[in-house]
């Protein structure tokens, strides 16, 4: 049981809050209150648009626990378009019609019960085809 | 018996009330009807609809509810902070203790000063959430509160609720009627005791009174509902450019329609059944949807949900001229059609959960 983890993660894992560098303007995701770029410190939140693109990708076959009733499933490096590089399940998407390169947006699904059924339910981010608005 | 003057009958807040936004969702996954007859019927049944939304391994009530929200949100274009009450309704909320609305307004970042609140009524759980938004922003208790009908209705395999019992969400922002894309003129609600459907504690899947379903339920209800705002408003179906009613298949609402006088034609764009199956809290409201999504301004909309229990909530809505500008600030209803997958009676069965492992 990781209640306590699970629900100081929920803004970043259900709306992807990252935070922005007052010195630089880099965007950081996930929060670390360091910047990366510069070393500045950094915690001003920062709402990320969602929108990415696929870096590189891997199928999952045998799951790690709480994971193991939904394979196969994909995890992929995005590219955010602000920056960062975020490790993600890719949902709605067909195997064979994966590329690197593929447009994708952020979605809020269910990952996983904490435990088993009776756990609580942890939501947060996934990443699925890009849907355009016309 | 006391008797109320047709238009005392009417709910109408003291200030003026409209939609300011709305957005829908639908899974991507779809479930042919004749598959279901294939597995249970020898491939032999009159089928209800052509195919029904199901919902992925990775959605419920709660994700269905969060991407309608922030579809609502994008065409209201108001923060999220604004919102001062996040209200769902579903008859599938994923958990039987813990709210489905407090997760919902976590994610789209409407906490934490807002009201939030799960509603239940079937199929009508959203529309009751649409009349209570409609009195606290009418009071001024807020100016806005956001409504959300969603449900991942299951029906027992094999029976005649498995061919139609569908999965989708939809969100409405009611705010001010300054501020909206479709003024709600008025709204009315007729409701009575009638055993037609019901699941009780700790049952995966629901029951019917099957001789209930039709007449004394949903066609008296829905009629009723519509015919008794109609008349306390002074106007027929001819004053209307579009009407939506409850979707449990394709042939109720068709006949319903038709009992008020309305044509194919005024019903023919809300008329979702057929292609998304009956996603329960959201069947009338994703069809009201579909209708904005092609509506002109001045267009007048009677929209009636049904909710068993029994129950149904009318509304007389017309649309501004707000609304070109919001239509393409989302996506659309037929957007989430067109993303479509085919799947099999086994698939489907492992995604929702029929298949036991232990
Ligand atoms: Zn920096």
């Amino acid at each position: 049981m990781e209640i306590p983890r699970h629900w100081r993660l929920k803004q970043q894992r259900y709306r992807l809050v990252g935070e922005v560098c007052q010195h630089c303007e880099s965007k950081i995701f996930p929060p670390r209150d360091i910047c990366p770029e510069c070393g500045g410190e950094a915690d001003t939140l920062y709402t990320f648009s969602g929108n990415g693109e696929v870096y590189s990708y891997t199928t999952v076959h045998e799951g790690p626990a709480g994971y193991d009733d939904s394979t196969p499933y994909t995890v992929a490096l995005v590219k955010l378009d602000e920056g960062p590089t975020v490790t993600a399940q890719l949902t709605d998407v067909d195997e064979d019609s994966l590329q690197i390169g593929m447009p994708v947006e952020m979605v809020t699904r269910k990952l996983k019960n904490d435990g088993d059924e009776r756990g609580m339910i942890v939501y947060g981010y996934k990443f699925r085809p890009r849907m355009a608005v016309a | 018996m006391t008797t109320l003057k047709p238009s005392t009958k009417l709910l109408k807040p003291a200030r003026s009330v409209g939609i300011t936004g709305y957005g829908v969702y639908i899974p991507r996954y779809r479930l042919p009807a004749q598959e279901i007859a294939r597995v249970w019927a020898g491939g032999k049944a009159a089928l209800p609809i052509k195919e029904k939304a199901v919902p992925g391994l990775d959605e419920d009530v709660i994700t269905m509810s969060i991407e309608a929200a922030r579809n609502a949100l994008a065409r209201a274009d108001i923060h999220a902070h604004q919102l001062r009450a996040i209200w769902v309704g579903s008859e599938s909320h994923p958990y039987a203790v813990k709210p489905t609305s407090t997760v919902v307004a976590e994610a789209i970042g409407a906490v934490p000063n807002t009201q939030a609140g799960d509603w239940e009524f079937a199929c009508k759980a959203g529309t009751e959430a649409i009349v209570a938004s409609m009195g606290f922003v009418g009071s001024s208790m807020a100016d806005y509160a956001m409504a959300i009908g969603s449900d991942t209705a299951q029906g027992r395999p094999g029976d005649a609720l498995e061919y139609t019992a569908a999965a989708g969400g939809a969100a409405f922002i009611i705010g001010p009627a300054e501020n909206a894309l479709a003024t709600i003129n008025a709204s009315y609600s007729y409701v009575t005791d009638t055993p037609d459907f019901w699941r009780r504690e700790n049952q995966k899947y629901p029951e019917h009174g099957s001789r209930f379903t039709g007449e004394p339920a949903y066609f008296k209800h829905t009629t009723s509902a519509g015919s008794t705002m109609m008349e306390a408003l002074g106007v027929t179906a001819k004053d209307y450019q579009w009407a939506i009613f409850h979707q449990p298949n394709a042939k109720f609402p068709q006949r319903a329609a038709k009992m008020l006088g309305f044509t194919p034609e005024q019903i023919e764009p809300g008329l979702l059944a057929p292609v998304i199956g009956n996603p329960y809290s959201a069947s009338a409201i994703i069809g009201l949807s579909a209708v904005l999504d092609i509506a002109k301004p001045d267009d007048r909309i009677l929209l009636v949900s049904f909710g068993s229990g029994a129950g149904s909530d009318a509304f007389d809505i017309t649309v501004t001229k707000e609304i070109t500008n919001r239509q393409d600030k989302a996506l659309k209803v037929q957007d989430y059609i067109d993303r479509r997958t085919e799947i099999d009676y086994a698939t489907y069965a492992r995604m929702r959960g029929k298949i036991t492992m232990k």
